[in-house]
């Protein structure tokens, strides 16, 4: 078989051009392929250790105050395997370098260092000494963003006195993968942090002697979740217990889990597309070089070659490229995944997030991409197989043309010779120009798609940051104040507008399903915070009754009209029947909203607030924040606008690296259609257009009747491909969407008019090179050859 | 070992009645109609006709490209015809030679590669450089077939087609693509190659001078065989004109 390689060798490095864009495509497919899934291997693998490592734990619950004796019954609860209770309270601390106050979540720690549940990583630094109630172990993200050392100081208010907290280690816990502080969504790392304390400290501080106010445990090998946590509602009712809830409900977990679904959803849809192009491209190259080699086929057949012999030699022909192609781009991919590790290492704080490359992957790349090479050669391979021999010696039959649609007499007058070489030509095979167009348009569509997340989360920037809310700043009580605390907010100099609202835990029921989710109870719909959907348009409260967000009501089950249980988990812990006044269709996270005054009425407690919008003036705002910082019950403050900020970096940074290299790859994609389409019309026409030369038609004219055909598949491509893109993008949202936050499905139009810009310039690009071979057409050699 | 046999010898190769129909897009054609002919060891045949007279779809038949729709064919009193398509391309591989009007060679190979394609893959070929110096082309082993000029082309393939020492060289019009000059010195490989290896030779062709270099010459139309003359005396290619 020596010489038949020769062979193949030789005829792949003349069609180098073709080859190349094969490769070149499985290269993209297989390189998403690859990528995606080492990074959601990777970042499963290392949640996984990371949890079982710091011994995250199974179900978690917050109370207001319960007895430390408890703790014996939830241990003797059948499936705890392992518990542990501690003191969490959230504050407002003073930071040096920053002007407004952050808010700290303190989470007690035993005063002598042993394994516990949901244990701290110790990145740098010591872990806290006993006897020494100011020293904590801060969270790395907040210490980095705010550029604090080990031995730094940062002020707190604890319990309405002012503690001066001493850094000695930096920190990280599974249970702050993503940190971000309570009630918010996206992480503002400045403003933020968690700080974890002696337990002896902070019983002293917050009179917690003997009690705690958080609790976590983990569950034994098949015990059911769902007992154990009914087990510890009944238990701890009566503690102001806010109800246990297992991992789905954790919030960093959700988010880092949403995540690795999410890459797990990548892995197939892009590398699908790359490889059916792939495959498609094969099968027209093949098909037009078994055509072009039918009588050396026969030549080898009558040699003696077996038709397995020629079978493998047109096969390799596939082979090779997908090879090559599954090689670069298996490196590619591993680069890749490497590159959108450190990507993730900006929302997601790990103890170590390890990149993981796998045989697995490669194995399953290689087998992939030559079961693309097998498909797309198959049609060829076969028709290589079965030629035989005698008939392999005769030229091929003339391709039978008849006379289309567009040979009616009226266009016969108005449409030029040359034009109608074309549209009988497309005419003629219109299943490979309907391929070829379709192909062409996987390619708009992914930029379409590429861009589109860029777009959506532009738009869920402009609703959830800039329409939702017009406030500067949220303050938050530690605890129910009374309403009357408004004269004392509105004497504060620097405050121009306030708003105060309620946040009421509770559990909604309807049927047999349940969600923890807090009402918050507001004065309009239209004030600071204003209720507009994803569409921005302006809700209305209810006059009775709940407004659910659209996942919500989903998520229960219910429409509007139907009644359902709520149960408060704090204060009276009164049970009762609310309607479902409406819906509102929000984009990030679980929302049930309802008049202040409804609540105060359902509950039996009236002239409660929990927390307040503001709208500050800037030029106050320093003598402002100051006076927040000292101020007693307020649990932290939280400004939109560095939350956007922070958002926007994160965001930003991942949108553009996906943009360009989507970007790239589409245009690859559309450059291997668009070109290989000419090279083979280029190959099955030569005598043609050569003839066309000796008549006397000018390069031009002939360019005109190879490209124009490549043109019109274009021009038909680009608004079929904004439909596919459309559509994929649509179940990009689908995919990308969550219980968290849902995507917008939104198009710019400027995301229309770059795909169409970019695919513009790759045909031209690609008629270019075609243009180029048009031009060393040799038309004596070409006429002498036979067909 | 030359021609020396007469014909109560069992043949190389026996053809009886055969007929093949094509069917060439909405037509029928009659392409062989009931052809009989045997063909003996060592014995060079031309096979002559015009165009259309059906003597290359026999020549394909009698090399394993194609099968008769009626009748029989033996090889060595092995029937051909009743063998399945992997005996057939044994058969191919192992028994038969080819040379083709237009050379057939594979356009990415050198001349040596193009022989060798055939001896790697044949049980007792001789060695491709001996096949080239056979058709006197030792000297130009590394050229690529487009630096070849058509009668060296031609050389190229009847090495190619010797090299594997074949029961049977099977020659479809080979000077047909020639001038003048180098179709006579092609035909004088071909006689030199039946001479020399003792090769079974079919040459086929329209043209009615090179008859007179077989030892038998057998004469087809619209399908059939209408005769079949011996010639009284050889003539060698050189004395040949037209």
């Amino acid at each position: 078989m020596k010489q038949l390689n020769r062979k193949l060798l030789r005829e792949l490095l003349r069609m180098k051009g073709q080859m190349i864009a094969v490769a070149a495509v499985v290269a993209c497919g297989i390189s998403v392929f690859v990528s995606m899934s080492s990074v959601e291997y990777s970042l499963r693998t290392t949640k996984d250790r990371y949890y079982s490592d710091y011994r995250f734990a199974d179900v978690f619950m917050q109370a207001k105050r319960a007895p430390e004796a408890m703790l014996e019954s939830v241990r003797n609860i059948r499936g705890v395997a392992a518990v542990r209770s501690r003191i969490v309270a959230d504050v407002t601390l003073d930071v040096p370098g920053l002007n407004e106050p952050a808010s700290g979540r303190l989470v007690s720690m035993p005063d002598r260092k042993r394994p516990v549940l949901n244990d701290v990583f110790l990145r740098e630094g010591r872990y806290i000494e006993a006897g020494h109630p100011e020293e904590v172990i801060a969270s790395e993200t907040f210490m980095d963003a705010n550029g604090l050392q080990i031995g730094d100081r940062v002020g707190a208010v604890i319990n309405g006195r002012w503690k001066e907290l001493v850094i000695v280690g930096k920190g990280l816990s599974p249970e702050y993968i993503y940190e971000v502080q309570p009630g918010a969504f996206f992480p503002d790392n400045r403003r933020f942090g968690v700080f974890w304390m002696s337990r002896k400290a902070l019983e002293s501080a917050l009179d917690m002697t003997s009690a705690f106010n958080d609790l976590s445990l983990t569950l034994a090998h098949g015990a059911s979740e769902k007992d154990v946590i009914r087990r510890l509602d009944d238990m701890f009712r009566r503690y102001g217990s806010l109800g246990a809830y297992g991992r789905s409900e954790q919030l960093s977990d959700r988010f880092i889990s949403d995540e690795i679904k999410q890459a797990g959803m990548q892995i197939t849809v892009l590398p699908t597309i790359f490889l059916g192009v792939a495959v498609f491209l094969l099968n027209i190259v093949l098909k037009r070089l078994v055509t072009t080699q039918r009588d050396q086929i026969a030549v080898m057949k009558a040699m003696g070659y077996t038709n397995e012999e020629v079978g493998l030699h047109y096969l390799g022909f596939a082979m090779v490229p997908v090879v090559i192609g599954a090689v670069a781009g298996t490196a590619i991919g591993a680069w890749l995944g490497l590159g959108l590790t450190g990507v993730y290492e900006g929302f997601y704080h790990f103890a170590e997030l390890i990149y993981y490359f796998r045989f697995e992957e490669v194995a399953l790349s290689v087998l992939l991409s030559a079961g693309a090479a097998l498909v797309g050669s198959l049609s060829a391979v076969s028709h290589a197989v079965s030629l035989p021999p005698a008939e392999a010696m005769r030229p091929e039959a003339p391709v039978v043309y008849k006379a289309g649609f567009l040979d009616r007499k009226e266009f016969q007058k108005k449409v030029p010779v040359s034009i109608r070489i074309i549209i009988r030509n497309l005419e003629r095979r219109r299943w490979k120009a309907a391929l070829s167009v379709l192909m062409i348009a996987f390619a708009v569509a992914i930029l379409i798609a590429g861009r589109y997340s860029y777009d959506a989360i532009n738009h869920l920037i402009l609703v959830e940051f800039n329409e939702k809310h017009r406030e500067d700043l949220t303050v938050i009580f530690n605890e129910s104040r009374p309403r009357s605390l408004q004269y004392e907010l509105s004497s504060l100099e620097g405050v121009l507008e306030q708003e105060f609202y309620r946040e009421e835990p509770a559990r909604l029921v309807y049927q047999h399903r349940s969600r923890r989710q807090s009402i918050t109870g507001l004065k309009t719909a239209d004030g600071l915070k204003r209720l507009v959907d994803a569409h921005n348009r302006q809700m209305k409260l209810p006059e009775k009754g709940l407004l659910l967000s659209t996942t919500l009501a989903n998520v229960l089950g219910v429409s509007p009209g139907d009644t359902m249980t709520v149960e408060f988990l704090q204060g009276k812990r009164r049970t009762v029947k609310v309607p479902v006044g409406g819906t509102i269709d929000e984009l990030l996270g679980l929302s049930a909203y309802m008049r202040i005054e409804n609540l105060d009425l359902l509950t039996h407690e009236a002239g409660i607030v929990t927390a307040a919008y503001l709208r500050v003036d800037d030029a106050e705002s320093e003598k402002l924040f100051a006076d927040f910082k000292e101020m007693p019950g307020v649990a932290g403050t939280s400004m939109l606008k560095a939350m956007q900020e922070s958002f926007e970096e994160l965001i930003a940074q991942s949108t553009t690296t996906s943009t360009v290299i989507l970007t790239t790859f589409a245009s690859i994609l559309a450059f291997a259609v668009v070109y290989n389409g000419a090279r083979i019309s280029l190959s099955e026409r030569a005598r043609e257009l050569s003839s066309l030369r000796v008549l006397g038609l000018t390069r031009r004219e002939i360019a005109i009747i190879l490209l124009g055909e490549q043109a019109i598949l274009t021009a038909i491509a680009i608004p079929v491909g904004f439909l596919i893109g459309i559509g994929l993008s649509v179940l990009l949202a689908l995919g990308l969407s969550s219980e968290l936050y849902r995507m917008p499905v939104v198009f710019s139009s400027f995301n229309f008019v770059f795909a169409l810009i970019v695919i513009v310039v790759v045909a031209v690009f690609s008629g270019l090179m075609v243009h180029f071979r048009l031009n060393r057409l040799d038309l004596i050699a070409v006429l002498k050859t036979r067909e | 070992m030359g021609y020396n046999r007469n014909s109560t010898h069992e043949p190389v190769l026996r053809v009886d009645n055969v007929s093949k129909i094509y069917t060439m897009g909405e037509v029928k054609v009659e392409a062989l109609r009931h052809v009989s002919a045997d063909f003996y060891e060592g014995e060079l045949v031309v096979l002559l006709g015009t165009s259309g007279s059906g003597k290359s779809t026999l020549l394909n038949i009698i090399g394993g490209l194609d099968v008769p729709s009626k009748g029989r064919m033996y090889f060595r009193s092995k029937e051909m015809t009743a063998v399945t398509e992997d005996e057939l391309t044994v058969y191919r591989r192992e028994s038969i030679g080819f040379v083709f009007q237009f050379y057939n060679l594979i356009s990415s190979l050198t001349a040596l590669e193009n022989v060798q394609l055939v001896t790697e893959i044949s049980s007792n070929p001789m060695s491709a450089q001996e096949a080239l110096t056979l058709v006197s082309l030792g000297d130009r082993m590394n050229h690529f077939p487009s630096q070849l000029s058509g009668g060296e082309q031609q050389r190229v393939a009847i090495a190619r087609a010797v090299a594997k020492r074949p029961e049977l060289l099977l020659c479809d019009e080979p000077t047909g693509a020639l001038d003048y000059e180098t179709g006579k010195l092609v035909l004088e490989v071909i006689r030199k190659v039946n001479q020399e290896l003792g090769t079974t030779t079919l040459v086929i062709t329209h043209n009615v001078s090179i008859a007179a270099m077989a030892d038998r010459v057998i004469h087809m139309r619209s399908g059939e065989i209408t005769e079949i003359e011996r010639n009284a005396r050889k003539l060698s290619p050189s004395e040949l004109s037209w």
